[in-house]
């Protein structure tokens, strides 16, 4: 809402030394959020006049055609002459103009050489298109003043007096406030409200514009029939005839639209519009002559259709409140007028034998969600809906109508027929019963009852009572409704920065959730192993699963969409963290950052097997367990999924020597990290998945309940997904299930017990075909060791067709045993040894290097 | 004891007299003096107190003495063998201390050869600073909770008192998710704040419940300087008797000394939000002028734009109607809560210049954040 500062004082006696930005604090601290003082005219130097176009001579051979025109500037001509920014010879001024939207006759706005329009722009006699142009003639750009629709220089009425200054005259200096309101107060989307907050907070009376004399409704109206009093509880009709169709908006007027931001029209639609913004009543203004019959206010049925003012024909649905008159709907209530009934533009030329001279002014008040659906459903937000929907004054109808019918008959010489229409739906003022302390309760500040019942008569309220309060509110704050909205009331007024600082005292908590000390330690460990943290947006094109090459039916597949994706090649929820990871990377590779480690841990969305639509559960009572388990049902699964990305270098080349590539080791030992951290046993075995080198890929599993559970892959990526993506060659990747790790994770290590005894160290190197994964040779060894065994860590893979012979390989270990009472033998060790060779032998054919 | 024999002169014996022994040590000490090795000493060292260097061979004469002379004589030869001794190991220190010396001078190396051989990971800069944030309330007493980023419409906005028809729905720019068989109606959004989580501790927690909800929510804001449609919240839920508007005031006081230092207080100002009655926005004071570039036009603050006050989030006390719909009478329990974004609030602390930086993962903006901030 843009409230210019000189309106708003008309209703308010604000000292004459407060600026806006005085103004604005207060209302800030009101409540009011003033977002900006725009400085109308700021820098605005005249002489600026009014002046009369004596002569045009069309100069010719230019690339566009150019005037040469002599402007009769009374008293302020000849200035030119003299320089001087004093009274002047009373000679016509000589201007070159671009212009072509006037005529000899016109009145037009002048800015004489010496002057300085916004912007730092000084004028001065200069030559141009070979003539000498003693000024200019201005447009209402120029001005500062805004879209006044006539899209050239203005055109001043024809009674406007030569020679009287145009800053005054088009109120050009002025400052604008403009106010974020929010969604609860309705009423501050009119002057009259913002006036009252200001008088409010300067304590100063409020002449409120709103109190005028208004006749009682009678019998000869224009006949208005509500058939649902639900929709519109208050329907206003009032008729002004004998319109002049010359009449034009006065230029106070246009001034004002224009600096609350509305275009000027014809004059009876400035004038329904600078009443709504004075008022904050919508109003709407038929042409008589276009109605047809008793004004009618019901449902719209299926199917029927309404051209709207903005020229779409709109299909109406049964919920949506129409306006219509006998041949059907004639208006959108609340939201948009219908075409058939539109106001011909009365400055409209060609249009002027059209144009209304009679017509009827509707003031109605409509159901806040009613219009709210309607607006909703047609995408059509308009001034009118935004004030229905978020609370218009129900009283202030009788009064918006009086005042446009005043402004009628003043400016366009209208009569106010005596015929007032008024239907209305009986209802009591909105009252609230609350203890009168418990403006205190809710601040923690002991205002005391007379400093609350003080407040609330303040903002309009009707108090009575002594401990329990009985408070009517005025029909202006449709929002008032509780208790906790009387205490804001309150509270704001007292000042929310004259609130104390107190702490309460919690109980005492539990800490972090295993859980969420978990998700910390990933993040830590995989940090300080070098991967950098890049959380990505979840938004995926469902392209990208061709991309990773993934099997048709893969279950990654199947996807989450949103209906307004922000991008439509992205509409899909992730269900990897792969894609957004490896765009990071790819990123970050073409920006120069060549040798990447990075991870992410983030919910990925997995729609569930039968799909429903989320019902609304009840808001006046905690729903039911079985209610709330039911809605969760419906919510895709979300786990949450951790994933690392390398490529380039994963040790530097140096002085210490030579670098190392990152490869698929890394990506394994990634997750055996993250494992370890979730103190889950991870079993590492061969595997073969989309995205992955088929020959470089791990398996990543769990056991849960006695049953293995895939959990996620590691390795190399596929060349093919490298050069589909883009990526670098030998990308790696790692992607675990976290949820799944933690659920099978131990989270309190066992002590093992140490022994102070020597160690037996054995080392063996075994022999197998070079298909047998280690996994399982050691698994062998360990198990046939039996439990003197500490420790057993491969140290050598060695692989050499004449050595070892063709499709072979050597796994060198070094077995540690150890006894925890007493030192082992020779022989002892060697014993263990030779059982675990025996029985890596029988699982895995290995036999001991000779 | 009998008189010492008079008699007998330990100076007649050749190898005992006093001039000859002095002679003898100050040899072993010139000797000492002049090894300039290790190697040199060791040779010196044989010579002068080795079993048949002088001083040696000299003490072996006092066992011939008649007893009345072999105490002086033992004497004058002890006194200097311990002379000698004396002399050997300082010469062997100083010795050994020159060796050190040049051997550790030649094994010295350059100490500013970077060493980046794994270049230094880190965590991004909005997972610690929510964590840091997260932590000031452990330590009051708060637990953190979380829910689904994909959320059903009744937890998003009906519970908390955004009805279908308020015009704030309209207003939260979200995201819809597809209906069955790719219908638009799903009654399921993407989360367009943690306040959901706010509602789901109400209603699975006991009473009181203290609670700060940190996470990912999502609006259809495109990606630019100072927006993107993906953001991280945290906010803050109490529900117990008796809390106050104070409490609130006290809490963001506190919340905001512990980020940014002593003396920070907090600002409250009305406005409005459907699942809170009475509603504020928060402001802090500017943590880098602390209000002192306001009016002081030759102190300009970038931060706050000489503002003196930088806008953190909404709060107020909970909507009796939120407590409602989670089964909490409102008769007897009251509640505060607050939220505000991370990513503005890491702009300001840290000067982050475009919010795009925190969303494209470029390491170089992510690694000098480290492991917590």
């Amino acid at each position: 809402m843009r409230v210019p500062l000189s309106w708003l004082r008309e209703y308010v006696d604000l000292p004459a030394t407060e600026t806006g930005r005085d103004v604005q604090a207060k209302l800030i601290s009101a409540g009011l959020e003033v977002e900006t003082v725009e400085q109308l005219g700021d820098g605005l130097k005249g002489p600026l006049v009014v002046g009369q176009v004596l002569t045009i001579e069309e100069l010719d051979g230019f690339k566009k055609p150019i005037r040469f025109c002599t402007v009769d500037v009374g008293q302020a001509g000849g200035t030119s002459q003299a320089f001087s920014t004093g009274g002047g010879t009373g000679e016509p001024q000589e201007i070159v103009c671009g212009a072509r939207n006037f005529a000899v006759g016109d009145k037009v706005v002048v800015v004489l050489p010496g002057a300085v329009l916004p912007g730092g722009f000084s004028i001065s006699a200069r030559k141009t298109y070979g003539k000498t142009s003693h000024g200019m003639i201005c447009s209402s750009d120029e001005l500062g003043m805004g879209d006044d629709g006539t899209k050239g220089i203005i055109v001043l009425p024809p009674e406007t007096e030569i020679g009287k200054d145009a800053i005054e005259l088009l109120e050009l200096v002025d400052e604008v406030l403009d106010i974020a309101v929010t969604a609860n107060r309705g009423d501050c989307l009119s002057i009259r409200g913002v006036a009252r907050e200001t008088a409010i907070a300067y304590g100063l009376p409020l002449r409120d514009p709103a109190l005028l004399d208004v006749p009682g409704p009678n019998a000869f109206g224009y006949p208005v029939q509500v058939s649902d009093p639900a929709g519109c509880d208050r329907f206003t009709a009032r008729t002004v005839s004998g319109l002049s169709p010359e009449a034009r908006s006065p230029i106070w007027l246009r001034r004002r639209l224009q600096k609350v931001g509305m275009r000027p029209i014809s004059l009876a639609v400035d004038v329904t519009n600078y009443v709504m913004m004075e008022l904050g009543q919508p109003l709407h203004a038929y042409d008589r002559g276009l109605v047809e019959g008793t004004i009618g206010v019901r449902r719209a049925g299926e199917g029927e259709k309404l051209v709207t003012l903005d020229g779409v024909e709109r299909k109406l649905h049964a919920e949506d409140l129409v306006i219509t008159d006998e041949r059907g709907p004639i208006g959108l209530a609340g939201v948009m007028g219908g075409a058939n009934t539109e106001i011909a533009d009365h400055a409209d030329p060609e249009n002027t034998a059209n144009a209304s001279t009679e017509v009827v002014i509707e003031a109605a008040h409509f159901d806040q969600v009613a219009i709210a659906r309607t607006a909703r459903r047609h995408r059509l937000s308009s001034e009118a809906s935004r004030r229905f929907e978020r609370g218009v004054d129900p009283m202030a109808a009788a009064a918006a109508a009086q005042r446009t019918v005043d402004l009628l008959v003043l400016l366009a010489g209208g009569t106010a027929d005596a015929g007032v229409t008024e239907v209305v739906a009986p209802s009591a003022p909105n009252t609230i019963t609350a203890p009168a302390d418990h403006p205190d309760k809710v601040a923690g500040v002991d205002y005391g009852r007379e400093t609350v019942v003080r407040r609330l008569q303040q903002i309009g309220c009707d108090v009575y009572g002594q401990d329990e309060l009985i408070v009517t509110v005025p029909s202006w704050r449709p929002d008032l409704l509780e208790p906790n909205d009387l205490a804001e009331e309150v509270i704001r007024l007292e000042g929310y920065e004259n609130l104390p600082s107190t702490l309460p005292k919690p109980p005492s908590g539990r800490g972090l959730t295993h859980r969420q000390r978990l998700h910390r330690r990933v993040g830590r460990v995989l940090a300080g192993a070098g991967y950098v943290e890049a959380p990505n947006y979840p938004f995926v094109s469902e392209q990208v699963f061709d991309q990773l090459g993934l099997d048709a039916d893969d279950p990654a597949r199947r996807v989450i969409r949103l209906t307004n994706p922000l991008n439509d090649e992205e509409p899909a929820l992730r269900t990897s963290l792969l894609p957004g990871l490896l765009g990071a990377l790819r990123r970050n590779d073409g920006r120069g950052s060549h040798d990447l480690a990075l991870f992410e841990t983030g919910l990925v969305f997995h729609p569930r097997e039968e799909q429903r639509v989320a019902g609304h559960l009840p808001v006046d009572r905690r729903p039911t367990d079985e209610e709330i388990a039911d809605l969760n049902a419906v919510l895709p699964e979300q786990p949450r999924h951790v994933a690392v990305v390398l490529a380039g270098a994963r040790e530097q080349a140096g002085w210490w020597g030579k670098g190392r590539p990152a490869d698929w080791a890394d990506a394994v030992e990634a997750a055996r990290t993250v494992a370890g951290e979730a103190g889950a046993e991870l079993v590492v075995r061969v595997g073969q998945y989309g995205p992955w080198h088929p020959g470089r890929c791990a398996e990543l599993v769990v056991v849960a309940d006695g049953a293995e559970r895939v959990v996620g892959h590691a390795g190399e990526l596929h060349p093919r997904v490298l050069k589909a993506m883009g990526l670098p060659a030998r990308t790696c990747a790692m992607e675990l299930d976290l949820d799944a790790l933690e659920q099978v994770g131990d989270d309190t290590p066992q002590a093992p017990s140490i022994s102070s005894f020597p160690v037996a160290t054995q080392d063996v190197a075994l022999v197998v075909d070079k298909p047998v994964p280690h996994a399982d040779v050691e698994a062998a060894l360990r198990e046939g060791a039996g439990e003197l065994l500490e420790s057993i860590r491969l140290f050598d893979v060695y692989e050499n067709d004449d050595q070892l012979g063709e499709g072979r390989k050597s796994l060198a270990y070094a077995l540690r045993f150890r006894a925890g009472d007493r030192t082992l033998t020779v022989d002892e060790a060697s014993a263990a040894r030779d059982a675990a060779v025996a029985l890596a032998g029988e699982r895995t054919g290995a036999v001991l290097r000779s | 004891m009998s008189a010492p024999n008079k008699s007998y002169d330990p100076v007649e014996v050749e190898a005992l007299k006093p001039e000859e022994i002095e002679r003898m040590r100050d040899e072993a000490l010139a000797a000492f003096a002049a090894a300039d090795s290790l190697d040199a000493l060791q040779e010196a060292k044989v010579a002068h107190t080795g079993g048949t260097s002088p001083l040696a061979l000299a003490n072996r004469e006092i066992g011939a003495l008649p007893p009345h002379a072999k105490a002086e004589a033992g004497k004058r030869v002890g006194q200097a063998r311990g002379a000698v001794n004396k002399a050997l190991a300082a010469r062997q220190t100083e010795l050994e201390a020159e060796r050190d010396a040049r051997v550790l001078v030649e094994e010295a190396v350059d100490v500013t050869l970077p060493y980046d051989r794994v270049p230094s990971g880190a965590r991004h800069p909005l997972t610690t600073l929510s964590e840091r944030i997260e932590d000031i309330f452990v330590a009051m007493g708060y637990e953190v909770a979380e829910g689904p980023q994909v959320e059903a419409e009744w937890f998003n906005f009906d519970a908390l008192n955004i009805g279908p028809d308020h015009p704030a729905r309209g207003e939260q720019d979200t995201f819809f998710v597809e209906g069955p068989e790719g219908g638009t109606e799903s009654g399921v959004v993407l989360r367009t704040h943690t306040s959901p989580v706010q509602i789901r501790s109400l209603l699975d927690r006991e009473l009181p419940v203290y609670v700060i909800c940190p996470g990912r929510v999502y609006r259809t804001d495109e990606l630019d300087a100072t927006h993107t449609p993906v953001f991280h919240q945290v906010e803050l839920l109490a529900v117990d008797e008796g809390l106050t508007m104070a409490d609130l005031k006290g809490t963001l006081d506190h919340m905001v000394q512990s980020l940014f230092g002593e003396g920070m207080k907090t600002r409250l100002r009305p406005n409005f939000f459907p699942f809170t009655e009475p509603s504020a926005e928060m402001d802090m004071v500017c943590y880098v002028c602390r209000g002192e570039s306001v009016g002081n036009p030759d102190r300009p603050c970038r931060t706050c734009s000489s503002e003196g006050w930088i806008e953190l989030g909404g709060c107020g006390m909970v909507n009796p109607r939120v407590l409602t719909a989670c089964g909490v009478d409102p008769e007897k329990y009251s509640g505060f809560a607050f939220g505000f974004g991370i990513e503005r609030m890491l702009m300001f602390r840290h000067n982050v210049e475009d919010m795009r930086d925190m969303v494209e993962g470029d390491v170089r903006f992510t690694r000098p954040f480290g492991m917590e901030i």
